[in-house]
């Protein structure tokens, strides 16, 4: 706990004060927002607890539940949709036996959507523990699983 | 640093960049360029060149985004200009010892023109390029965005002193005369909303610049950031000079994160060197800037929502009046511009109000930067005059759909705009004609569509993007959105009836009368514009429960063609439902009941053997 208070202090101080980056630096550095993160950041921002709970639950790249060690984020923009991203999606999906916004039961990996990477040139792209995979197919969602085995 | 210490030190910068005489290879370092293995590219050459005791005659520039994404990572060697393209690590070497070392070309890396099969040595000279009008990205091809005197060196912030000579009134006179637009998609006159802010009663003002570029298939606004960050941060203070605003705010997506890098080591530069802080280059003008970053809400993109985003609330759009000009960010009389607004601004100050209304139409001046993605050959930023045409852009630029396809239909706009068929592509793009046709430029995305594109299944796909997306404060929005999803559902899948398309017409009507801010007014687009063009498909869909382009998975089954089969066993072993049965070299067949249609037999097929065909047949 201890610990917890002094790394929202650094971060609050980094972030002048608001809300919304110091939240993305205390799940940075924890992979989510705990409870116990959220009534610390409440409570030395001087923001009742139910706004920051709103604030969390209202913007997708909040999690407040653990991650897996690898993040998988599959992009659904629209480049990417039109040239069959939810056939990798769904790949990943049987393949994992995870659903959109879960963790594997193992830890290992957390599937996410994204809505646009900006990188359509290289659609459909899934990005595994930040790194891109490119012109994705069904067929190639396996070889990129086993990298990560 | 004051203005004469700043003239003397961009002197010195200019001076040493028009005498170098050395190499340099540039390595576009762009998201695009980075994600197909850029960043590795830019390690082998800085190794090799360091092998070869040549780091100090050899230069080696990291740029921002070319914009020709399909071809990455893209290197041009300077001076002259050699474009080579899908530049791999094990291609170092050879460059530096033939290219760089010995002047000789690497045919290989050549881009080769589709149509007259000839390689291309320049890019200057490659079509994707030639066919533009280069303004905002033109510079981005040319420095290192991590370097503010690679910015000063190609007369960047001298914009910025032309502009602290004048008065504020008329700075916003050439802005107003000019004839700039947002370019974030509403299109409001920038002078006029410079001076509203201006007039807007109050000591404290704020400018902000919107980066939250959120429309998925659009990535002109990060290229820019990531590419040319400074010509952002220069517009702004100009801006905020004229409004005389002391505080700026950029507001970028999260989903960005190296413009986020870009824009935080910029704003440090300009602040080093006295651009920015305390007083803005000696005079009596504070101002500094800080970054935001958004949190992955598409509605952010709307200016009240961003603002509340910005203030630590969740993103929820506000009713105007008040206008944010005269009530924005902590109350205060805000001026937002999107990014590439801002960036425009120097060009402006630069070359004059009537050099830039001489480019584009009657009402639509400038130039405009759209993402071209999607169902087309040349992926990439394309940045052209108003006016030019969606046949321009899609063929011209862009090169038509691959493999031979016929290209169907374009979505332009994002979740806001709507799609046209290619009848519709000989209108002109500017703010006003498109939004006769059912559409609206939007921020830039433009995604083409081929003939295995189905229009129904796009609209459901926006329609369950912007229900996702729904801040939920409007009921119309809220409920509206999902509603359309819901009905959309039902007919990609076979359960549609000929009164759900009154149904969704009616259903737009509301939710775009009756919503609070852009992202509800004008979320029945997308549906509305593909029942107006494409109303044969949804037909298709609902009376003959079939999905024309064999997309929509409920209507659409896989059927082994015997007489084409070779029995090669591929499609079997790739089965992930273990569907499919035969024996090697004789034909093979699918199990319908087993099998889940994932397509993945289809596209692993050599010999075109499996089909696509409708539902009923298999089952017949």
């Amino acid at each position: 706990m201890a610990e917890l208070s002094q790394v929202v202090g650094e971060l609050i101080s980094r972030n002048g004060g608001l809300l919304i980056g110091v939240l993305e630096d205390v799940q940075d550095r924890y992979s989510y927002l705990s409870e116990d993160a959220l009534r610390e950041v409440s409570k030395r921002l001087r923001i009742p607890l139910r706004d920051v709970y709103g604030v969390a639950t209202f913007y997708r790249a909040f999690k407040l539940k653990p991650c897996g060690k690898y993040l998988i984020n599959v992009c659904l923009g629209t480049a990417c949709h039109v040239r069959r991203a939810t056939g990798v999606l769904e790949t990943i999906r049987r393949e994992l036996n995870v659903e959109v916004g879960e963790t594997t039961e193992d830890m290992k990996f957390t599937l996410e959507t994204v809505n646009c990477l900006g990188a359509c040139a290289l659609g459909p792209i899934m990005v595994v523990g930040g790194k891109y995979y490119g012109q994705m197919t069904p067929q190639k969602v396996k070889k990129v699983l086993k990298e990560y085995a | 640093m004051n203005i004469g210490e700043f003239e003397g030190l961009a002197r010195g910068l200019i001076e040493r960049r028009e005498a170098a005489k050395n190499v340099c290879i540039t390595v576009c370092s762009g998201t695009g360029c980075r994600a197909c293995g850029g960043e590795e590219v830019v390690r082998a050459f800085a190794a090799e060149l360091e092998n070869l005791g040549l780091t100090g005659t050899v230069e080696l520039r990291d740029t921002g985004c070319h914009g020709f994404c399909e071809r990455g990572p893209i290197v041009v060697i300077l001076p002259e200009g050699i474009f080579y393209q899908r530049v791999t690590v094990d291609a170092v070497p050879e460059i530096i010892e033939q290219t760089v070392r010995h002047g000789k070309l690497i045919e290989r890396l050549l881009y080769e023109d589709p149509q007259s099969k000839e390689k291309v040595v320049y890019e200057k000279d490659v079509p994707f390029y030639k066919r533009q009008h280069r303004l905002v990205l033109a510079n981005n091809l040319l420095i290192d965005p991590t370097s503010i005197e690679d910015y000063i060196s190609i007369g960047g912030y001298q914009s910025l002193v032309k502009a602290l000579a004048m008065q504020p009134e008329e700075i916003i006179e050439i802005i107003k005369r000019s004839g700039l637009r947002g370019r974030g998609g509403a299109g409001f006159p920038t002078g006029r909303k410079w001076e509203h802010c201006r007039r807007a009663k109050g000591t404290i003002k704020y400018v902000i610049c919107n980066g939250d570029e959120g429309d998925p298939g659009a990535y002109m606004d990060r290229s820019v950031m990531e590419g040319n960050p400074h010509s952002v941060i220069e517009g702004m203070i100009i801006g905020a000079y004229a409004i005389g605003a002391n505080e700026g705010w950029i507001y970028v997506r999260n989903e960005y994160p190296l413009a986020v890098k870009h824009l935080t080591r910029a704003v440090e530069q300009a602040r080093e060197l006295g651009i920015l802080a305390g007083s803005v280059l000696g005079l009596d003008f504070p101002f500094d800037v800080r970054i935001a970053k958004g949190a992955g809400a598409f509605v952010c993109g709307e200016g009240t929502a961003l603002i509340a985003s910005i203030e630590g609330k969740i993103g929820v759009p506000r009713q105007r009046p008040p206008r944010t000009t005269q009530q924005g960010l902590f109350g205060k009389p805000t001026n937002m511009n999107n990014v590439e607004t801002w960036a425009n601004v120097p060009l402006i100050i630069d070359k004059g109000a009537e050099w830039f209304s001489s480019i584009g139409t009657e009402t639509s001046k400038g130039t405009k930067i759209f993402s071209l993605v999607g169902k087309v050959q040349n992926t990439g930023l394309v940045e052209v005059p108003m006016g030019a045409t969606l046949a321009q852009i899609v063929y011209d630029i862009g090169g038509g759909a691959p493999n031979g396809r016929d290209v169907k239909a374009i979505q332009i706009g994002g979740p806001s705009g709507g799609c046209l068929p290619k009848e519709l592509f000989y209108l002109p793009i500017d703010y006003d004609s498109l939004v006769e046709a059912g559409a609206m430029m939007g921020s830039g995305g433009l995604i083409v569509m081929d003939e295995d594109t189905c229009m129904v299944d796009v609209a459901r796909y926006f329609s369950n993007f912007l229900q996702e997306e729904s801040c939920g404060k409007c009921v119309t929005c809220r409920e509206g959105t999902q509603r359309m999803y819901e009905i959309l559902t039902d007919i990609t899948e076979g359960r549609g009836k000929e009164e759900d398309l009154d149904l969704l017409e009616e259903l737009g009507a509301t939710v775009r009368d009756a919503s609070l801010c852009g992202l509800g007014q004008t979320a029945p687009n997308p549906v509305l514009s593909t029942m107006r063009y494409f109303r044969g498909e949804y037909l298709a869909h609902i009376t003959e429960k079939r999905c024309p382009a064999g997309v929509c998975r409920a209507l659409t089954a896989y059927r082994i063609d015997p007489d084409r089969c070779t029995g090669c066993m591929l499609c079997k072993k790739q089965c992930p439902q273990q569907a499919i049965e035969g024996e090697r070299k004789k034909p093979h067949t699918i199990v319908q009941d087993a099998c889940i249609r994932c397509r993945i037999c289809f596209d692993v097929c050599k010999v075109g053997a499996v089909m696509k065909t409708g539902v009923e047949v298999v089952h017949a």
